[in-house]
């Protein structure tokens, strides 16, 4: 494994009486795009934040490089950020932003000049040097962000839900650009979003928070295919949640209860009497006219819904709960109304432990 | 058949004659009754000044209007280009004050929360609820020779004869600044207020300190709040007459005391007229300066 670039080590941070980070340990490796992923106000802006310098940790330790910052100032840290409202320096064209660290640090102008250039080469913009921030396009502005906080040749790069403010199509584009960046200059991104479709395709590790805590560490395909807790399945894709019981272990396959039926799964580690969830994937999920075997979830055809590449079902279950349902096409014999009942193979479920939290 | 071509020639004379109507209503009518104010209560008034400067004073004081330039001549004469002198240096030395004093203030404020901010912001108000001659009076009784400031002083030893600070410049300059503070704080406040801490937190993380991040963010940024203060400090300073009047004792002049003897007292219009033509022709170059200046900020985009 790459060496660990940033440390956090029981890093927690109260604003008033509200701990927003909670007891946080992560290592953060030289090389990887690790994104921070949880819905707003889970602390994911706020961790950044305290790598960045903005926001002091309560308790805890940060480690930049193998050395303590918490102690440092925003611009003693060797970390630079791409903030979400891009904060170009309004005053100043594209060239005297991009050069503004290096001005800083009083570097001489010829390489400036220089450096500046390569910056706006990389990121496609070299026409626009003697342009204002409020002549560019989103888009524009946001590699302009890039650019600046990339001249200072950072270890890190924290970005802040950096493409937040922009249209879908070009949300998409720029993130196969960042991607692209990232391991063309081979450094560290850090990077924040809500958004779990962005972290899923940027990322090489994911740390999925909620309410301050990390629930899960782990590369996209392990977090979407192996959540381990209800939160974390129920945030990364979509998913039918079940809160069950377990009836039977035999071998692997675990027979659950629940109050909208019975049904089963495999795992291992889960004992008899167990309450445990259940998740699958809408598009795992199968329906037929009678009860698979180890099965017995009846379920009624509530409506359908048209999106482009699939079509979702909306199932109404009889403990009054929503399962939804996703195919390419549509089942020509199925109706709204029509009495059905689901399964899955077991595989392609996955057993979570009940969180004690 | 001939209907038709009579018929469209019509329309375009119809056309036409709204064009002319439309272009002849002028722009400053348009605009409607805020223009009817400006011209009779702000236009009208300045010009009748500047018509009266250009006239000759009566035996009696009264205006005989006859065209002279014997008013501009008297402000060539050496004593009147003193008082200016003095004026401009004192409001200056008040701008820059006010702006010295006024600039961390505003700064303060502006990083409070937005109900202590406005809570602050009060404070700087409310003095000015109270009477202006109370207020101004109120100065003298502090600093006269047996006042508290005098009596403090000696009672420290750090003097031992009361210092004379009544009827004096510095003082004229103080009361000048407790004056006009409040409208060097609310501009500086509002254009200090509207600075995105994003940028600060931008600049800090490219490595500047506290002070580079003010000198190359902060302070250009906030330069149209500064210039603002400039303009709501200096020309009042320049004008006002009751703060030299009372702090003064009418033994410092201003031109504003100038200007107010002329019409008052010393009853000669069209003198008092040409000094005030003059500060208005000093604004107007402040003015024009100003809009200058921000015309070259926004010009340097191309």
């Amino acid at each position: 494994m790459a060496e660990s670039i940033v440390s956090l080590i029981d890093v927690e941070k109260r604003f008033g009486s509200n701990l927003v980070v909670r007891k946080m340990n992560m290592e953060i490796y030289e090389g990887e795009f690790l994104t921070l992923l949880g819905p707003s106000g889970c602390g994911k802006t706020t961790t950044l934040r305290m790598i960045a310098g903005f926001e002091d940790a309560t308790s805890g330790i940060i480690k930049v490089q193998g050395e303590r910052v918490e102690n440092k100032e925003p611009y003693q840290r060797d970390v630079n950020t791409v903030f979400q409202n891009y904060a170009l320096f309004p005053h100043m064209t594209v060239f005297d932003n991009v050069a503004y660290g290096l001005t800083i640090k009083k570097v001489p102008k010829d390489e400036i000049r220089q450096r500046v250039a390569e910056m706006l080469e990389l990121v496609q913009l070299t026409d626009y040097e003697r342009r204002k921030p409020d002549e560019l396009s989103g888009g524009q502005k946001q590699r302009v962000a890039i650019a600046r906080a990339l001249i200072n040749r950072p270890k890190v790069l924290l970005l802040d839900e950096p493409l937040g403010a922009l249209d879908l199509k070009l949300r998409k584009q720029m993130q196969i650009e960042l991607k692209r960046l990232q391991k063309k200059l081979g450094i560290t991104f850090v990077y924040v979003t809500h958004d779990q479709e962005e972290a899923l395709t940027m990322s090489d590790r994911i740390a999925v928070m909620n309410a301050g805590v990390i629930e899960q560490l782990g590369t996209p395909m392990e977090i979407y295919d192996h959540p381990l807790t209800r939160f974390v399945a129920g945030f990364i894709g979509e998913s039918n949640i079940f809160d069950g019981t377990v009836t039977a272990v035999e071998g692997d396959l675990l027979r659950v209860d629940t109050p909208a039926g019975k049904l089963l799964t495999r795992g291992s580690g889960f004992a008899v009497g167990e309450e445990m969830h259940v998740s699958i994937r809408p598009e795992y999920l199968e329906a037929g006219e009678r009860n698979a075997d180890g099965f017995d979830l009846p379920a009624r055809i509530k409506d359908f819904t048209y999106m482009g590449t699939v079509v979702k079902t909306a199932l109404d279950m009889a403990d009054g709960t929503e399962l939804k349902l996703s195919r390419f096409e549509q089942d020509a014999n199925a109706h709204e109304g029509d009495k059905v009942y689901l399964s899955w193979r077991p595989e392609k479920s996955v057993p979570i432990k009940k969180s004690h939290t | 058949m001939s209907k038709q071509p009579s018929g469209t020639s019509d329309l375009q004379a119809i056309r036409r004659k709204r064009d002319m109507r439309r272009k002849t209503i002028p722009a400053l009518a348009q605009a409607g009754p805020v223009s009817i104010w400006m011209i009779l209560f702000v236009t009208l008034p300045m010009l009748f000044i500047i018509y009266i400067s250009f006239m000759s004073r009566g035996v009696f004081g009264d205006v005989v209007y006859q065209f002279s330039l014997e008013s501009y001549q008297t402000l060539l004469d050496a004593t009147y280009f003193k008082v200016i002198l003095k004026s401009l240096k004192a409001a200056l030395l008040t701008t820059v004050l006010c702006l010295g004093l006024g600039y961390p203030f505003a700064y303060y404020i502006a990083r409070k929360p937005p109900e202590v901010a406005s809570r602050l912001i009060m404070l700087i108000m409310i003095p000015f609820w109270t009477n202006s001659l109370m207020r101004l009076n109120s100065w003298l009784l502090l600093f006269q020779t047996s006042g508290p400031v005098n009596n403090f002083l000696q009672w420290t030893g750090l003097v031992d004869r009361p210092i004379t600070f009544i009827y004096t410049d510095g003082l004229v300059v103080l009361g000048l600044i407790t004056n006009m503070l409040p409208f060097a704080v609310l501009p500086l406040y509002s254009s200090i207020e509207k600075l995105q801490k994003s940028l600060l937190e931008a600049s800090a993380d490219l490595g500047a300190t506290p002070s580079q991040t003010f000198f190359k963010v902060t302070l250009p940024l906030t330069f149209p709040g500064i210039f603002s203060a400039i303009i709501l400090v200096f020309i009042p300073s320049l004008g006002i007459y009751t703060v030299s009047d009372i702090l003064g004792g009418g033994k410092v002049l201003y031109i504003g005391n100038i200007i107010k003897n002329q019409f008052g007292s010393i009853r000669n219009w069209p003198l008092g007229a040409a000094l005030s033509v003059l500060l208005l022709v000093i604004t107007g170059l402040l003015i024009f300066i100003y809009t200058r200046f921000a015309k070259i900020e926004d010009m340097e985009v191309v």
